[in-house]
C-alpha cells in the first residue's frame, strides 16, 4: 500500500473521529457516533497492518489480545459509579503508550550515523515527558479514586519546590536532547524523573478535584499522541491526538469554571485538606435549628405536592438508591405529581457522572435538567429533595464571601416552597464545608442512609 | 516532499485540529461531558497505529522488542477499553418512553 494511499485512508478514520464528537452533542446520536468513531479506529488498525506486512505480526496480535482483552474485560465489568477511575486508567496506559514509542523510536534513530533532526528529538522529548506524566499522575488518580491510596491531599513542606524542581530537571535533559546530546539514556533519566513528577503532581490534589485532574490528563495524553505522530511523520496520530489535547483543555477549564475556580487553584490548592478555618467562616449557622421530620410526613408532602424536584448528589450513588428513587419518582408521576430531576455539573466523581447514573437507573434523559434550567424551576417547585448532595446546594457559595466555596453556581433548592434533605448524618460534605440551608426554616431533615430512606418513603407514599 | 516541508504541512493541520477540537466540544451538553471524557479518551488510542509502527520495524535487539510489545499491549487497552466503556454509557441514555398500560 503506497503511503498517499494509507494516508488517504487515515483520513477516513479523522473523519469518524469528528463526526464520533459531533454525535456526541445529543444523546439520541451519541452511541452511533461512537461506533462510527470505532469503525474508524479499525480502519486505521487495518491500514497500518497492511503497510507493516508481516513483520512481528504475531507479536502484535499478541499484544493487541492481552492489551484488548485486559481493556474489553475491564469496561465490561466496572460499575457506573467506579467510572472516573476507569477513564483514569485508559487514559494513563494510552500515555503510557505515547512514552514508550519515544523510547523506542529514538533507540531505532540513533546509533552512530544516525541523528534525528531537531524537530523528531523534540517530537520524542515531548511525547516522552508528557505521555510519562500522564501514565504515572493517571494511575496515582486511580489509586485515590478507588481508595487504593488515601483521597485527602497529602502535602509537606517544600512540595511545590520539589515538583518544580523535578519537572525542571526532567525538562533540562530534555533541551539536552533537542540541544544534539546523542545519549538515550537521557531519555531513560527524563522518563523516570517525570514519572515520578506525575506521582507527586497528583498526590496533593484532593478526591473531589480528580475529575479536573483527569480531563486535564486525558488532554496530556492526547498531546502526547499527537507528538508521538510528529515523531513518525503519521497525520493520523497528529490530528487525533490534537482533537483529544485541545477538547481535554476546554473540558477541563469548564469543568474549573463550574466550580467557581482556576485551574491553577484546583493544580496547587490542595482543596478539601483542612477546614478548621472554614468552620469559624460558617459561624452562622450555629444559633440555628435544624427540623428533622420522618418519612411518613415526607410521603405525604411528596404525594400531596404539584411539583417535585430531585437533587442527586454523590451520596446517592453511593447508597446505591438511583433505581429506589426511579421507583418513587415514577409512583409520584402517576399521582399525577410532576416530577423532574436537577443535575448539577459537578455533581457525582466527574462532570456528567450524575446523569450516566440515573440512565444506568433508566430515568429518561429529558428529564434530567442542567442547571440553569433547574434554577428557572424552582420558583414554582413545590418540594425540592437533595438526595445526598451537599456543596452543590450550598447557599453559602451565593453569599458568605468567606466560605471556600463561595462563587460557586448552586442549585437554589432554598426557592422551592419546602426543602427536604436526605442525609446521613449533620456531617459536612466532600468539600468539608458548613451547609446553612440545613438551619433554613424551610428545610427538613430526613435522617439515614439514602436507600433506606427512599425505600421507606416508597412504602409510605404507596398507602397514601 | 522535503522534510521541511512535509513539517509545515503537519504543523498546519495540528494548528487546524486545534480549533476544530474547542469548536466540536463546545456543542456537547453536560449531560453528556462523562460519555465525552471517556470517548475522547478512546480516540487517543489511535496511538495504537503508532505502536504498531515501532514494533512492525526490524528490531536490531530484543531491548526494544520488548518496549515496543508493551506499548502495543497498552495501547490496546486504551483503544478496547475506551470505546466499549463509552458505548456502555451511551446506552443507557433514552428516552422517555410513551406512557406504559401495566401501570403497577
Amino acid at each position: 500500500m503506497s503511503t498517499n494511499l494509507a494516508n488517504l485512508l487515515y483520513l477516513i478514520t479523522i473523519v469518524t473521529f469528528i463526526l464520533a464528537l459531533r454525535f456526541l452533542s445529543n444523546p439520541a446520536t451519541a452511541r452511533r457516533g461512537n461506533q462510527i468513531g470505532a469503525a474508524g479506529m479499525v480502519l486505521a488498525v487495518v491500514v497500518t497492518w497492511i503497510r507493516i506486512g508481516t513483520t512481528s505480526w504475531w507479536a502484535i496480535a499478541l499484544g493487541m489480545l492481552i492489551g484488548g482483552g485486559f481493556g474489553a474485560f475491564a469496561a465490561r465489568k466496572v460499575r457506573m459509579t467506579a467510572m472516573p477511575q476507569m477513564v483514569a486508567l485508559f487514559n494513563g496506559v494510552g500515555g503510557g503508550a505515547a512514552a514508550l514509542i519515544a523510547l523506542s523510536e529514538l533507540h531505532r534513530i540513533l546509533p552512530p550515523p544516525g541523528a534525528p533532526t531537531v524537530d523528531v528529538s523534540l517530537a520524542v522529548v515531548l511525547s516522552a515527558l508528557i505521555g510519562s506524566i500522564s501514565f504515572s499522575g493517571s494511575m496515582v488518580a486511580f489509586g485515590k479514586l478507588q481508595e487504593l491510596i488515601q483521597g485527602r491531599p497529602i502535602t509537606y513542606p517544600g512540595q511545590q519546590f520539589v515538583n518544580g524542581a523535578l519537572f525542571f530537571a526532567a525538562l533540562g535533559l530534555g533541551l539536552a536532547l533537542v540541544a544534539g546530546v546523542q545519549d538515550q539514556w537521557l531519555l531513560w533519566a527524563l522518563v523516570g524523573l517525570a514519572l515520578l513528577f506525575g506521582v507527586l503532581f497528583v498526590l496533593p490534589i484532593g478526591g473531589a478535584d480528580m475529575p479536573v485532574v483527569i480531563s486535564l490528563l486525558n488532554a496530556f495524553t492526547g498531546l502526547a499522541v499527537a507528538a508521538s505522530g510528529f515523531e513518525l511523520e503519521n497525520n493520523v496520530l497528529i490530528v487525533a491526538g490534537m482533537l483529544v489535547g485541545a477538547s481535554g483543555t476546554l473540558l477541563t477549564l469548564m469543568m474549573a469554571r463550574a466550580m467557581n475556580r482556576s485551574v491553577a487553584n484546583v493544580l496547587f490548592g490542595a482543596f478539601g485538606q483542612i477546614q478548621e478555618s472554614g468552620a469559624a467562616a460558617a459561624a452562622g449557622t450555629d444559633g440555628g435549628t435544624v427540623r428533622s421530620a420522618n418519612a411518613e410526613d415526607v410521603a405525604v408532602m411528596l404525594a400531596y405536592a404539584h411539583k417535585v424536584v430531585f437533587v442527586p448528589g454523590y451520596g446517592l450513588a453511593v447508597a446505591q438508591a438511583q433505581h429506589d428513587l426511579h421507583q418513587l419518582a415514577d409512583q409520584l408521576e402517576a399521582k399525577g405529581v410532576e416530577v423532574s430531576y436537577a443535575i448539577h455539573p459537578v455533581a457525582g466523581r466527574m462532570p456528567g457522572h450524575m446523569n450516566v447514573l440515573l440512565a444506568e437507573a433508566n430515568v429518561p434523559y429529558d428529564e434530567l435538567h442542567e442547571l440553569d434550567e433547574a434554577n428557572g424551576e424552582f420558583p414554582r417547585t413545590d418540594v425540592a429533595v437533595v438526595v445526598g448532595a451537599n456543596d452543590v446546594v450550598n447557599p453559602d457559595a451565593r453569599s458568605n464571601e468567606g466560605s471556600p466555596i463561595y462563587g460557586m453556581p448552586i442549585l437554589n433548592v432554598d426557592d422551592a416552597q419546602t426543602v427536604v434533605v436526605l442525609k446521613r448524618s449533620m456531617n459536612p460534605g466532600f468539600a468539608g464545608v458548613e451547609n446553612p440551608l440545613f438551619y433554613n426554616p424551610k428545610t427538613v431533615m430526613l435522617f439515614g442512609d439514602a436507600k433506606a430512606s427512599v425505600e421507606k418513603l416508597i412504602a409510605d407514599v404507596k398507602t397514601l | 516532499m522535503s522534510h521541511g516541508t512535509l513539517l509545515v504541512f503537519e504543523i498546519t493541520i495540528l494548528a487546524l485540529a486545534i480549533f476544530l477540537g474547542f469548536e466540536v466540544i463546545s456543542k456537547v451538553p453536560t449531560l453528556l461531558h462523562t460519555p465525552l471524557m471517556s470517548g475522547t479518551n478512546a480516540i487517543h488510542g489511535i496511538v495504537i497505529v503508532g505502536a504498531m509502527i515501532v514494533l512492525g520495524v526490524d528490531h536490531k535487539d530484543t531491548f526494544t522488542w520488548v518496549i515496543a510489545f508493551l506499548a502495543v499491549v497498552l495501547a490496546s487497552a486504551n483503544v478496547v477499553g475506551g470505546f466499549v466503556v463509552t458505548d456502555r454509557m451511551l446506552e443507557m441514555f433514552k428516552k422517555r418512553e410513551p406512557p406504559k398500560q401495566d401501570g403497577q
